[in-house]
């Protein structure tokens, strides 16, 4: 087990399975066909090698940043209301205003939320795998279990 | 994370003195603004502009949203402007295929949701242009105001041409920040946050394409603002309308292809006036652009296009919105460029996009007849919306936008090309 420490965007504990982007996540070109359908999240970002087509509700989605445009908060906030939400989302860097936004809202606005943390250093990023499983405890500590 | 200061009546706001929907509005700015490091909040005193102009069939939990503000009687008290609508059936043809995708499963919200705004403060039926800062629109910002909008191309355009002060929000934290009448204190809205991280000099022997010089200052300073010397012997110093055409432009292209949301121009823009050199960081990184760096960067473009030596189905003009001074140019130089080919109308359906306001003006003129003359429609749809339909992303599109050139899978092209390959 290897532990990271990040700063809690939302509160909230979560453990689950990880999937890793290396590259900025365009939230909007990820989710919009699975939105659309409110169907489980099935990435559909094609310039997104590391996600492509893999199934994201539910885990624990480790990233460095989103990307693209400005309703990728709002679609965030969407995957919750739905319930195809990611159950954590783990960012190696600062979050950007576009994902903080989605986090945010869901968390004041819907049922559901997504457990965030920032700021997790690119060592976590390096580390972590797809099919780890993590554990996320409300001060924003991350055990990574391989 | 920082504690936002917060005065006694934001506080009471919190504990309800306002209703439940408000203090969720201000408790979601208080979270976001203290993940950013905000200090304490602004007030807001002008006309909002909200991003999220589309009913897109998805986005349900904003018409939820719209509907607990309604319920709640809340409005922006200053109103607010908002970017373009996603169809425009009349100027902008469409097959029945498309039609049934654009109305049944993408935008099948876009009149109800266009109910709501109205009831939250829209400013009328003709608010719906990404360039509201245009004089003929009117939601312009005085040097120094502060504004809480997230349309990229307009907060970078406040920020540096009219000297207002705007960070780079997200959707419905523009919205949410107009209702509050309060913007959230940080980045762009501080002195140290508006200084300049780079020196950007120009050095072409000709007048730079706005388009491509925004394109690879983006590109370079991402986030960063930059303090570009050399283009006012191009542009000169005076912010005319010439001025303000290149520079929505440019800056449109700055926030896209980066993520520039402030510009500072030597001797043009209005900080730089003041404050001059001042505004640079002493640590500051230079990048030059000289013609072969513009060359360089116009080459680098990707053709997403199936087939890169496709005929082009259709041309967008005009993201963002075009000036009145945009659409009579482009109506001079078609006209011009049909003659010398020995033609009549273009070759490519050509759809030039303006702010109502500015396409009802420019209707009463000569020069739109002209225009419909050579077979090009004047729409205010937003292009980025439209080329979001996935039957279009095989569509061979060209544009003169570096912004939606980078959003969809259009080509972009120099104004002179644009012109050469729809008249020939």
């Amino acid at each position: 087990m290897k532990e990271f420490k990040g700063r809690p965007l939302t509160g909230g504990t979560f453990k689950g399975e990880a999937v890793v982007s290396h590259v900025g996540f365009n939230t909007l070109a990820s989710l919009q066909k699975s939105a659309m359908k409110a169907q489980p999240i099935i990435c559909s970002d094609q310039n997104n090698p590391d996600l492509y087509g893999k199934p994201m509700t539910g885990k624990v989605f480790c990233l460095p940043v989103t990307i693209g445009s400005t309703t990728g908060g709002m679609i965030l906030q969407t995957s919750c209301q739905m319930g195809i939400n990611f159950g954590a989302m783990l960012f190696s860097k600062e979050a950007d205003s576009l994902a903080l936004a989605g986090l945010i809202l869901a968390k004041n606005w819907e049922e559901n939320y997504i457990v965030g943390v920032d700021k997790l250093g690119d060592d976590f990023l390096n580390y972590v795998k797809d099919g780890m499983t993590i554990e996320v405890t409300e001060d924003g500590t991350v055990k990574v279990y391989e | 994370m920082t504690k936002m200061k917060l005065t006694a009546e934001e506080k009471a706001i919190l504990d309800g003195s306002q209703g439940e929907v408000m203090a969720k509005i201000l408790k979601t700015l208080v979270m976001f603004g203290e993940a950013v490091g905000a200090t304490d909040f602004v007030p807001v005193k002008n006309c909002g502009h909200l991003v999220t102009s589309f009913g897109l069939k998805m986005i349900t939990p904003v018409y939820k949203i719209m509907d607990e503000i309604i319920a709640a009687g809340i409005k922006a008290p200053y109103g607010f402007t908002a970017d373009p609508r996603p169809i425009d059936y009349e100027n902008v043809k469409c097959n029945p295929i498309e039609k049934l995708v654009f109305s049944k499963f993408m935008y099948s919200k876009q009149k109800d949701y266009e109910e709501q705004l109205k009831k939250i403060g829209l400013k009328d039926s003709d608010s719906f242009t990404c360039a509201c800062y245009l004089d003929d629109v009117g939601n312009k910002p005085k040097y120094g105001e502060a504004i809480g909008w997230a349309e990229s191309s307009a907060v970078v355009f406040a920020n540096s041409v009219l000297g207002a002060r705007c960070n780079r929000n997200s959707g419905m934290i523009d919205i949410f920040q107009s209702i509050a009448c309060r913007a959230l204190n940080y980045g762009f809205m501080k002195d140290e946050g508006r200084k300049a991280k780079w020196i950007v000099e120009v050095k072409t022997t000709k007048k730079p394409e706005a388009q491509i010089l925004g394109s690879a200052i983006g590109m370079k300073v991402v986030e960063d603002v930059p303090y570009i010397k050399g283009l006012d012997k191009w542009i000169g110093t005076e912010i005319n309308e010439d001025v303000i055409s290149y520079l929505k432009d440019f800056g449109a292209a700055t926030a896209s292809n980066g993520a520039v949301g402030l510009y500072h121009i030597d001797n043009v823009t209005p900080e730089a006036k003041e404050k001059g050199k001042d505004l640079i960081l002493s640590d500051a990184k230079v990048y030059v652009i000289d013609d072969h760096e513009i060359e360089r960067v116009y080459k680098s473009y990707p053709v997403m296009w199936k087939n890169p030596d496709a005929k082009p189905k259709l041309c967008f003009i005009g993201c963002p919105h075009a000036t009145f001074k945009q659409l009579n140019w482009w109506t001079e130089h078609i006209g011009q460029k049909l003659n010398e080919h020995g033609k009549k109308k273009v070759n490519t359906q050509t759809v030039i996009t303006a702010a109502p306001a500015v396409a009802e003006k420019f209707r009463k003129t000569e020069n739109y007849q002209k225009l419909l003359s050579y077979g090009v429609r004047l729409s205010s749809i937003c292009p980025l919306m439209y080329t979001n339909n996935p039957l279009e992303k095989s569509k061979p599109i060209i544009t003169s936008s570096n912004k939606l050139r980078t959003y969809s899978n259009a080509k972009y092209l120099m104004d002179k090309d644009i012109l050469e390959t729809i008249t020939r």
